[in-house]
């Protein structure tokens, strides 16, 4: 090349047109703004970034399992429901029933990947859109939560058959979740997102499986004459966002130290927005979860620096709302 | 119109053609696949607004500027395509963009009285309220007809208008090209099939590669001169096929049927029976709507279970019910559109190359990108493939390059039967080339390869046998001695008798 600095400069250009370098542009803007208003230095704290972490792991777990599902091209509006009804199911199990914290874990990734493979089930084989098939799981699951708590919290105070109420403890299970480690400065639910992340990421960049979605998602007819089982392959990924709502759904409760069976509203469209936000394309075949990853951190501490500078929850979700916009709007622009 | 010409970029689809039609005939447009027919078409009909040459009306000069235009000129052109919204009832597609208005708001009595009228002129009784939708296609390709009758058009052209009509249908449709003769309508008719064209034409116009070869009435035209008219073409640059040693037999097909609408519905391909040797190409010749893409699909699976018939690979009989039951069985499946159905355009060139080989280049589920990534050079470079880096999107390929990707594809899962529908549709000489040759190395190494093609010279130089379909059935079968271009469109057109030594 006779102009080796203009090909190296056209190079950088295009590392930082990249999406992955675009998700740690929106990052470190939302991080330098919280150095700039630092709430008289409460953001240079250790223990707000701990906090900031583990408000943002429960809906990072949910935007984990909604990468696959994205990617492939579809949506999954119900993961805000599932962790509900988890929830609810994992209060009842270890509260009344007394059930080992194992075979709560167990039941519940049991319940969520049902839920979700339902959902998968009725998208791809029954053909039904996501939007639609999801909707339905969402207000099902919704339905299923409240009738299996009585639409009353499950909590530590039990009732008994006289109407009268007894304090039982804490499950074991909800100590260990809701613990901190490393000398108090990083939560067990954050590591626990963490996981989420690597397993995910493993599976989405590492594993043919992964392969086969992002085909699916960029053409799914193509895919199908190319041998991709793609019924099985998008049921999957549908259970496996499902398998992630129930893991959001026992750090939720362990958080709590309750089942509340109206928990998680809404809490997909922050996950959505996070998978959005990271760069993943919502027509599907374009994203990734180290992606998501950046936009769960994006979206985490935006919310945490504007709480801690005292702005009102209205506020703050004005003011997501129009950030959710703009960054979309810049990856648009950049795309082509 | 008179020295029509036009060029996309660089290329001249349309060279100095004319076409003059008269008030009260019917003027036949003939041509093989890729004459032009359809580019001249939509100029007359505004949608190519860029053009060389002249058209005039009644002696004045019109340029059609849209299709809108071109119907207030009297000019209405029922595509091939449909062009009716589904969810809309008849009368307002017949209406749609004139709709008669009152203060306005839509007419409806009014609206329904006049679009009863013109339904009856086609022998439909049905109700105008109703969607569009609702009706079979037969159906709604008379409704399109009945929607150009109501802009009291001057020139009506039709382009295969028959394609989706049953045999009674067709009448009434004769029937009213009477009358619309009468009426003093000039009408441009487009079809590939030899009775049609020999029962209305009154005149016949053919072009061939773009180019005007002629006009004649339809008594100095008699098929044989006709199909000589429009395959009379000199042979480019060829690339002999090797004669290959062919083995044993392959595959063999009996009675297939297919039904990509359900088994309720006209199958697309009704029992055809084909077999191939390893080592051979068969070339299945037919034109448009012919079925051979959907034969090809039905005994690839893709249809799942909605195939009738048997299926001997390596004489032995399987049952294909999904594509991947098909590339286990050792076939692979070119589809005729790359874009659409071949590749996953935003995904690496190593992504594409790998997909359908996937299973095999993972370790229990997990990838080896050294592994793959030495598989896709592997058949990339042995396909000649021209990239800056593997790593980049298939999107971004030049047509012939996106062509081989996927070609290599397939390549990987080292198939004893390719099914290639157009593999060189769209791509440049060079690249054509390239392809035949990597045809006869593949059938060199004992692959047997059926291929469609709708290249009359393509389908010649490669084929060691020739089927020719027509509307879902085999109308002839040739060796690589008996096939000339002039027997295998009178076949394409379906006439079961192929004309002897036609045009002498």
């Amino acid at each position: 090349m006779s102009n080796p600095p203009a090909n190296q400069k056209k190079s950088i250009k295009a590392c930082l047109a990249s999406p992955a370098a675009r998700a740690f542009m929106a990052l470190a803007l939302v991080l330098i703004i919280g150095a700039i208003f630092n709430a008289n230095g409460a953001f240079f704290k250790l223990g707000t970034h701990r906090d900031a972490l583990r408000q943002l792991s429960v809906y990072g777990m949910l935007a984990c399992g909604l990468t696959p599902v994205i990617i492939s091209g579809g949506i999954d509006l119900a993961v805000g429901s599932i962790l509900a009804l988890v929830a609810v199911v994992c209060a009842t199990m270890t509260i009344h029933w007394g059930c080992s914290g194992y075979l709560a874990v167990l039941a519940c990734v049991l319940v969520g990947a049902g839920c979700g493979g339902i959902s998968g089930f009725v998208t791809s084989r029954l053909s039904v859109q996501p939007f639609i098939a999801t909707l339905a799981m969402m207000v099902f699951a919704r339905g299923l939560s409240k009738y299996a708590s009585g639409g009353m919290k499950v909590s530590t105070a039990v009732p008994g058959p006289d109407g009268s109420y007894h304090y039982v403890d804490v499950p074991h299970l909800f100590r260990l979740v809701d613990h901190r480690i490393w000398g108090g400065n990083i939560s067990v639910v954050t590591l626990i997102f963490g996981v989420c992340v690597i397993i995910s990421w493993l599976l989405m960049s590492r594993h043919r499986y992964g392969r086969y979605l992002y085909a699916i998602g960029g053409n799914e007819e193509a895919s199908r004459l190319s041998g991709v089982p793609v019924i099985q392959i998008k049921t999957l990924a549908y259970a496996f966002s499902g398998v992630c709502a129930a893991i959001a759904g026992i750090c939720q409760a362990a958080q709590e130290q309750q089942g509340d069976p109206e928990a998680g509203a809404g809490y997909e469209l922050i996950a959505i927005a996070m998978v959005v936000i990271g760069g993943t394309s919502l027509m599907g075949g374009r994203g990734g979860i180290g992606l998501t990853f950046l936009g769960a951190l994006t979206i985490g501490y935006l919310d945490k620096i504007l709480s801690i500078n005292a702005v009102p929850e209205a506020g703050r979700l004005v003011l997501t709302g129009i950030i959710i916009v703009l960054a979309v709007l810049t990856q648009r622009r950049q795309r082509t | 119109m008179r020295g029509i010409g036009k060029q996309f970029s660089n290329f001249k689809v349309l060279q100095d053609v004319q076409l003059e039609v008269r008030s009260g005939e019917v003027h036949v447009l003939a041509g093989e696949n890729g004459a032009g027919k359809s580019t001249l078409i939509k100029i007359l009909g505004g949608i190519y607004t860029d053009f060389d040459g002249r058209i005039e009306l009644n002696g004045q000069e019109v340029r059609p500027k849209s299709p809108l235009n071109a119907s207030e000129l009297g000019i209405a052109i029922i595509h091939q395509e449909l062009s009716l919204i589904g969810p809309m009832s008849v009368a307002e597609n017949i209406f749609l963009g004139r709709l008669p208005a009152r203060g306005g708001f839509v007419a409806t009595t009014e609206l329904e009285r006049q679009a009863v009228h013109w339904v009856r002129q086609l022998g439909l009784e049905i109700d105008v309220g109703q969607p569009v939708e609702q009706f079979p296609i037969s159906v709604q390709q008379l409704i399109e007809i009945a929607k150009a009758l109501s802009q009291k058009a001057k020139i009506i052209v039709m382009d295969e208008p028959t394609s989706a009509l049953n045999a009674p249908e067709v009448v009434i449709l004769f029937k009213l090209i009477e009358s619309l003769k009468r009426q003093g309508c000039g009408i441009v008719y487009i079809s590939h099939k030899m009775e049609e064209i020999e029962r209305i034409a009154n005149r016949i116009t053919v072009l061939r590669d773009g180019r005007w070869i002629g006009t004649a009435t339809a008594a100095e035209l008699p098929v044989p001169k006709l199909i000589q008219w429009m395959v009379g073409r000199e042979m480019g640059e060829q690339i002999p096929r090797h004669a290959s040693r062919t083995g044993k037999e392959l595959f063999r097909g009996t009675n297939i049927s297919v039904f990509p609408h359900g088994t309720s519905k006209r199958p697309a391909v009704e029992n055809i029976s084909l077999s191939v040797r390893s080592g051979e190409i068969l070339g299945i010749g037919g034109l448009q709507g012919s079925g051979a893409s959907e034969l090809f699909l039905g005994l690839f699976g893709a249809y799942g279970q909605a195939v009738q018939g048997e299926i001997f690979l390596d004489g032995q009989k399987v049952s294909l019910a999904s594509p991947r039951q098909a590339i286990r069985a050792g076939m692979a499946l070119l589809t005729n559109d790359r874009k659409a159905t071949g590749l996953v355009l935003p995904l690496s060139i190593i992504a594409n190359a790998t997909l359908a080989g996937l299973p095999r280049l993972t370790r229990f589920g997990w990838r080896r990108f050294a592994v793959e990534r030495k598989a896709a050079q592997g058949t990339t470079t042995s396909m000649r493939l021209r990239a800056a880096s593997l790593e980049m999107p298939v999107g971004a390929l030049s047509g012939g390059n996106q062509q081989k990707v996927a070609i290599a594809k397939w390549l990987q899962v080292h198939p004893k039967l390719l099914l290639l529908d157009e593999p060189t549709r769209g791509i440049d000489i060079g690249a054509k080339h390239e392809i035949y040759q990597l045809m006869n190395e593949w059938t060199a190494q004992g692959i047997a390869i059926i291929l469609i093609t709708s290249e009359m010279p393509e389908l010649l130089m490669l084929s060691d046998r020739i089927v020719v379909m027509h509307r879902g059935r085999c109308t002839a079968e040739f060796s690589r001695e008996q096939a000339t271009p002039e027997k295998i469109l009178a076949a394409a057109m379906g006439s079961t008798s192929a004309p002897d030594a036609a045009g002498n």
